[in-house]
């Protein structure tokens, strides 16, 4: 036996259960017949035509830009933080980096229910605005509750790989900048962004690509209203059992995932560098 | 001084951001009411209600077989495929790299549809066995990154030297390569234990036959709506977690003094 022989069993396992379901969900979307029998099967192109009509263009369109805006939020609230936080001391930067790890430990479906004990019609919230004498808000089963759920969730995938970066950041770098006469925002804007955008990269790519994908949290703070792709493939396989569009809209949510992370590697030069991995 | 109040608000008001919602969950876990907003008196009805559940007690079950047994599973495997996958060379190394990489990078939704495709044509029965493949298959990538560069720090003569003193490949394997790569290997096991402790979207499209996990579980009860039983629930895993944090970081913090007083 040879050590480098080892990997054989994982090789085999790659082949079984990651490159021959890909090339399934390939084959579905191309093809359309009886979803259960393969011998009906036959090529078309009719699921990626169905999908580019008004109904699910919009809830393309919706999946996209709430991702986007959420991945937005993340960014605006995460850098601020994961700032303050590289520059505290030693120990008081590992409680707050393990302030917050915990949530993330914490199952994700429970952190989402969480939310509807805050925002639901018998919420804590509405509680504390009719107590106040204003009338109770639809705070629950809507877009912004989404757009809340989701940047609640992912908020820690932006953070920590901006923090790591900022943390292995040489500080002198600022100082001088600073002593060769750049203020503030000088400073910010050409030495520590510039040096910080590995770290942004990496946490863009860790917010937007499970926000897109998501039907958790619009199934559970959406309710009926709010509709995403993810919920669209989960009906096609779960209930509809049309395996042939809902693989169709799987090809497409994985075609805009590598536009995103083209999109977004072609702003960070230094790749394969000491880029803000999670782990 | 203005500037660092404001830093200071700014980080207290991201923690309360994150934390309202888990304080909330714990305090109304022991709220005597159904209907959440109102506080009703201090109760452990709803502890003793989830301890008589058969339906969650049996989702825990299902959780951690599943989660023990495939990260044994996937941390074997994928030591042995990290450590081939570092010998290797060439188009082959990148070919299985990039596989690698597709279920670490692919949205959670369409692996999972990806593999329910495949146990549906295979016709396998949906249930254990499928849960289990596809916890293993989505652990093992997590695995085999953490190990890669362990190997990659190691010096490469080390296992040549044991062989040419002797050792067979598998000696050399044993008492050379493998306790080079501990910390590894740990942490992918870990890693992989926590992402199938954590795991719903996969398992959600995978199960069947009444088999679900504590994650299925929690979703299709909250879709009912609001149950404090779920409060309870949320409430003891997470002291469960904080305690296990405490307890790693009480030893990591040993091992640095060791280390510190060695030196």
């Amino acid at each position: 036996m040879k050590i480098r022989n080892t990997g054989y069993p994982y090789y085999i396992w790659l082949a079984i259960f990651i490159a021959i379901p890909l090339i399934l969900v390939l084959y579905f979307a191309f093809t359309t017949g009886d979803s259960q029998n393969l011998g009906t099967f036959s090529f078309s192109l009719n699921n990626f035509k169905r999908f580019f009509t008004p109904i699910y263009l919009t809830v393309l369109y919706k999946s996209v830009s709430l991702a986007l805006v959420s991945t937005v939020i993340c960014l605006g609230l995460g850098y601020p933080i994961a700032y303050i936080i590289s520059r505290e001391k030693p120990r008081i930067r590992n409680v707050m980096v393990l302030l917050f790890v915990i949530p993330m430990w914490m199952n994700f479906l429970l952190r989402t229910y969480a939310w509807l004990t805050l925002l639901g019609k018998n919420g804590i919230i509405n509680y504390i605005i009719t107590k106040i004498g204003f009338q109770p808000l639809d705070l629950i089963y809507n877009d912004t509750a989404v757009l809340l759920g989701m940047v609640y969730n992912f908020l820690p995938f932006m953070v920590l790989p901006i923090f790591s970066v900022l943390t292995k950041m040489n500080f002198n770098l600022v100082e001088a900048a600073e002593d060769l006469g750049a203020n503030k925002k000088v400073t910010f804007l050409k030495v520590i962004l510039p040096l910080s955008l590995p770290g942004i990269i990496t946490g863009i790519t860790m917010v937007f690509i499970p926000a897109v994908s998501t039907f958790v949290i619009s199934s559970l703070l959406g309710g009926n209203k709010s509709t995403l792709i993810g919920n669209l493939i989960e009906q096609q396989f779960r209930y509809t059992m049309d395996w042939h569009f809902g693989s169709a809209m799987s090809i497409i949510l994985m075609v805009f995932i590598l536009i995103a992370m083209a999109l977004t590697s072609k702003f960070d030069k230094e790749k394969e560098g000491e880029g803000g991995g999670l782990w | 001084m203005v500037e660092k109040s404001m830093k200071r608000l700014y980080t207290f008001l991201i923690f309360l951001f994150l934390y309202a919602p888990i304080i909330v969950l714990i305090v109304f876990s022991f709220n005597d009411s159904r209907s959440r907003g109102v506080w009703n008196g201090f109760t452990l009805k709803w502890y003793f209600e989830l301890f008589k559940d058969r339906e969650i007690l049996r989702a825990l079950y299902y959780t951690l077989f599943i989660a023990i047994s495939s990260s044994i599973i996937s941390t074997i495997i994928g030591t042995f495929a990290a450590i081939g996958i570092y010998g290797m060379n060439g188009f082959g190394k990148k070919l299985v790299l990039n596989l690698n990489y597709l279920p670490v990078l692919n949205p959670d939704i369409v692996t999972a549809v990806a593999l329910m495709t495949l146990f549906r044509l295979a016709q396998l029965e949906f249930g254990l066995l499928t849960l289990l493949l596809a916890h293993v298959t989505f652990c093992i990538p997590y695995v085999v990154l953490s190990i890669l560069p362990k190997l990659k720090q190691m010096n490469k003569h080390l296992a040549e030297a044991a062989m040419d003193l002797g050792a067979t490949p598998f000696y050399a394997l044993r008492k050379v390569i493998i306790p080079e790569i501990m910390p590894g290997i740990i942490t992918g096991a870990l890693l992989a234990f926590t992402l199938s402790i954590d795991d719903f979207v996969i398992s959600f499209f995978t199960t069947g036959h009444g088999v679900s996990n504590l994650s299925i579980t929690i979703f299709a009860m909250a879709r009912r709506g609001i149950n404090p039983v779920i409060n309870a629930l949320s409430t003891l895993m997470f002291i469960t977690l904080l305690v296990l944090l405490l307890i790693i970081n009480k030893r990591t913090e040993k091992n640095d003094k060791n280390l510190q007083e060695r030196r």
